[in-house]
């Protein structure tokens, strides 16, 4: 049972980085793929109608975290209560910038929003891949579960780090470039013309980046933590992960390069999200915050998880919920599907 | 009280209260705007579509600032509140879950669809597409309501070796008999910050002489739905509520009416201010016998006083829930008296020519929220000093690692973020009032830039 929660926690936290990555990622392009206000308001008119739907994932997997692992939820959000409450600004100011940029028929306005949104989803994706980074490396937990990591000590990702150490700076840059092509894969798919052009060449240069970036951080991790790979040597399908790690590389390489294919591109920039955070999913487990110190004091699946009957009846009602939220889902991205323009109805 | 409490509660309370001014008007929209396109489809009046369509504008700034200001409290249940997470996560989680699950992928899904829809939807689809919105507005609603019933009147669990609580029958944490009263009371007041905005605007398009055909219509469905929710506030919702207080949280009631010593034929006063030091109330103006008749329907019957509980019991606030629950009632009276006169008028056909109250309609539009508000300052200060109500106090909630100087940094940069936040809100709001409804004819675009703006 606990098991079975921590693949739908890790479901739902994968699944919003994919959707709401997307949103993140065409912030992070705005000004390489957009030159005029007219092209960046097309970009935010390719996320206009779901981008919220896709933050949905953020908290609905907020709140199947707190209610599978509330001890998990206690200890990690006041453990890392800096850098959380900075993130709900980001998020909110993420949120000002898609909305009321198209509020005001100014161009200062508009101006003033590009940066906000843009420099927003910037510092999200850094600071959403410094958090992975963090999950990964471990922290100072106590003897009560309880810890406080604060913004920064020594850089080290030693027994008392802070939330920014080398390793989860690295960590935060490879986010930032793979949501980044993830977002101009998506604008691409969603445009013609210009910016859909700057948008493939933004794609295939952040596609290469990430092949470097994976060889890098990949070590990085190996050096940080050696005991990372044990599970994949324990249960050795857990290869299929790698192995679609490097298949969606290679599709967002040769459908920018040999076959261009806008489609192929975001399906493969999915693809290695989707195969990352598998990888790190299937590597922790049943680890959910490795100790930094002690092992003996990490918390995992087995000594945070709600009592056995609440999460049977949560069971039930998810597949009912989730059932529903993929119908939404599927009929609100059919009705927006297609190329945006910036004639007609809405963003 | 540890510096650090007081931090993290006044940040809770600061964020939570602001957060609450967006949803109780977009909760109260809502169930107006399915009524706006109800009418549209049954009498084809293109006038009914294009008002739901102007309120839709409003809806979705709103609800913009509502979800951005909702996030963080979610958040902090975990960064501010460990403590309580740890001990009552495998309760509230439930419904705090469900709430993701059910109520907020079903609004922002068809959110966009009702915003940016309407031609791609038909007449029938967009109006599925609002009811929706309603739908699902109010399950959110519903959710939270049930999480704080839990905390007011825990229900369906049991306490584990290690003291923390588990669910022990979800149907008991969702059918909470506290969470239904509360509903229908919290809902009954959107009801009223809705209505009584939708009134007030009309009033303001009447008295301004711009666009008055919007005006009568938004002040017909303003005032009488104003009328309906005043009333349905005082009796039922209002005295249910009242009830479960004084049968589970007798210490509260006293507290809330300032009764200090037990009485017969308890008197329901009006006006005065606790004196909690010398335990009386100054300056009283009272009723006599009303609060015993309305608690237990008989003028003579007893009812306890402050000086019956132990101190360490009361709650920690009494003057400030007193104000608060004094204002509540006060203003709530206030408002049917305002929307009873407006149904009257307009039943004479002299609404609109009534300047007057036209005028006390247009201001009177912050007046919900300030009754919404101390009506949830009167639930949670009247909780104190209990976090879950008899098993765990407030001081021992508190995330232990979380110094007051990091909650101090947080809360000022609420404070920095939510000021900018109120003036974008009233900028924006102040441009759709000034555009109004008349703008939003013969146009079903989002009106930036790329629209064609007249005037």
């Amino acid at each position: 049972m606990e098991t079975l929660w921590f693949v739908l926690v890790a479901f739902m936290l994968t699944a919003y980085v994919v959707l709401d990555g997307f949103d993140l990622g065409t912030g992070a392009v705005h000004f390489l793929v957009g030159k005029t206000q007219k092209e960046r308001a097309l970009a935010l008119r390719a996320i206009g109608p779901v981008w919220d739907g896709n933050e949905v994932w953020l908290l609905a997997a907020g709140g199947a975290l707190y209610f599978a692992f509330p001890t998990l939820y206690a200890s990690s959000f006041s453990g890392f209560y800096l850098p959380l409450t900075m993130v709900l600004w980001l998020l909110m100011l993420r949120a000002l910038g898609v909305e009321l940029r198209g509020h005001v028929d100014n161009s200062m306005w508009r101006s003033m929003w590009d940066v906000v949104f843009s420099g927003a989803s910037v510092l999200l994706a850094i600071f959403f891949g410094a958090a992975l980074g963090n999950v990964v490396r471990g922290v100072p937990l106590r003897s009560d579960g309880y810890f406080f990591v604060p913004l920064w000590t020594d850089w080290m990702p030693g027994p008392s780090p802070g939330v920014l150490d080398w390793y989860t700076v690295l960590t935060g840059v490879v986010a930032l470039v793979v949501l980044g092509t993830h977002g101009a894969n998506f604008v691409a798919l969603k445009t013609e013309g210009d910016v859909n052009t700057r948008a493939r060449r933004v794609g295939l240069y952040g596609a290469s980046a990430i092949v470097v970036l994976t060889v890098v951080s990949l070590a990085a991790t190996l050096y940080v933590r050696p005991g990372i790979l044990a599970n994949f040597s324990a249960r050795p399908w857990g290869i299929v992960l790698p192995g679609l790690v490097a298949v969606a590389l290679a599709a967002m390489l040769w459908s920018r390069t040999v076959r261009v294919d806008d489609l192929t591109a975001f399906l493969g920039s999915a693809g290695f999200i989707v195969a990352m955070l598998g990888g790190a999913a299937f590597a922790l487990y049943p680890t959910l915050l490795p100790s930094s110190t002690d092992p003996a004091l990490s918390l995992t699946i087995h000594n945070v998880a709600a009592a056995p009957y609440g999460l049977g009846v949560g069971i039930v009602w998810w597949t009912i919920g989730f059932v529903l939220a993929v119908g939404y889902f599927t009929y609100l991205y059919r009705s927006f599907r297609g190329k945006v323009t910036l004639e007609g109805e809405g963003y | 009280m540890d510096d650090a409490l007081l931090v993290h509660r006044l940040q809770f309370a600061f964020t939570i209260t602001y957060h609450y001014l967006f949803p109780q008007l977009t909760m109260g929209l809502a169930p107006l705007i399915v009524i706006f396109k109800s009418l549209y489809l049954w009498k084809g009046d293109e006038r009914y579509n294009i008002a739901a369509r102007f309120w839709a504008k409003i809806f979705g700034i709103s609800f913009l600032f509502g979800v951005i200001t909702g996030i963080p409290m979610e958040f902090q249940f975990g960064t501010n509140w460990a403590a309580f997470s740890k001990y009552a996560g495998g309760v509230i989680g439930q419904t705090l879950a469900m709430e993701g699950m059910f109520a907020f992928f079903l609004e922002s899904a068809f959110l966009g669809l009702f915003l940016y829809g309407e031609k791609r939807l038909g007449k029938v689809g967009h109006w599925l597409a609002a009811t929706m919105v309603f739908v699902g507005s109010w399950l959110s609603g519903y959710f939270i309501i049930a999480t704080n019933a839990w905390m007011q009147y825990p229900v369906g669990y049991t306490v584990q070796a290690d003291g923390s609580v588990t669910l022990n029958s979800f149907w008991a944490l969702l059918l909470n008999p506290w969470a239904i009263y509360q509903y229908m009371h919290n809902m009954g007041g959107a009801l009223v910050t809705g209505s009584f905005a939708v009134a007030a605007l009309g009033a303001y398009y009447v008295l301004s002489r711009d666009q008055v055909e919007y005006g009568k219509l938004f002040l017909r469905m303003g005032v009488t739905a104003a009328l309906i929710a005043s009333c349905l506030q005082a009796f039922p919702t209002g005295d249910w509520q009242a009830k479960m207080v004084a049968e589970h949280q007798p210490v509260t009631l006293a507290a809330m009416e300032g009764l200090f010593e037990t009485r017969e034929g308890a008197p329901m006063v009006l006006i005065g201010q606790p004196n909690v030091a010398e335990q009386r109330l100054d300056n009283p103006i009272e009723v006599p016998g009303v609060l015993s008749f309305l608690t237990y329907k008989r003028w003579n019957a007893q009812v306890k006083g402050l000086n019956e509980f132990p101190r360490d019991q009361w709650p920690d606030n009494i003057a400030l829930l007193y104000y608060s629950y004094h204002i509540m009632v006060g203003l709530g009276t206030m408002f049917i008296a305002v929307t009873f006169a407006g149904v009257f008028l307009m039943w004479r056909r002299r609404l609109f020519d009534a300047r007057w109250l036209l005028w006390i309609f247009m201001l009177a539009f912050p007046f919900p929220f300030i009754a919404n508000t101390a009506g949830w300052m009167t639930a949670e200060l009247g909780r104190q000093p209990w976090l879950v109500y008899g098993l765990m106090r407030t001081a021992d909630g508190a995330s232990p690692m979380v110094s007051a100087g990091n909650g101090m940094f947080t809360l000022l940069g609420f404070a920095g973020m939510y000021t900018l936040l109120s003036m974008l809100f009233l900028f924006l709001m102040w441009r759709e009032i000034e555009h109004g409804p008349a703008f939003l004819s013969g146009q079903t675009h989002h009106d930036d830039e790329e629209s064609i703006q007249p005037s």
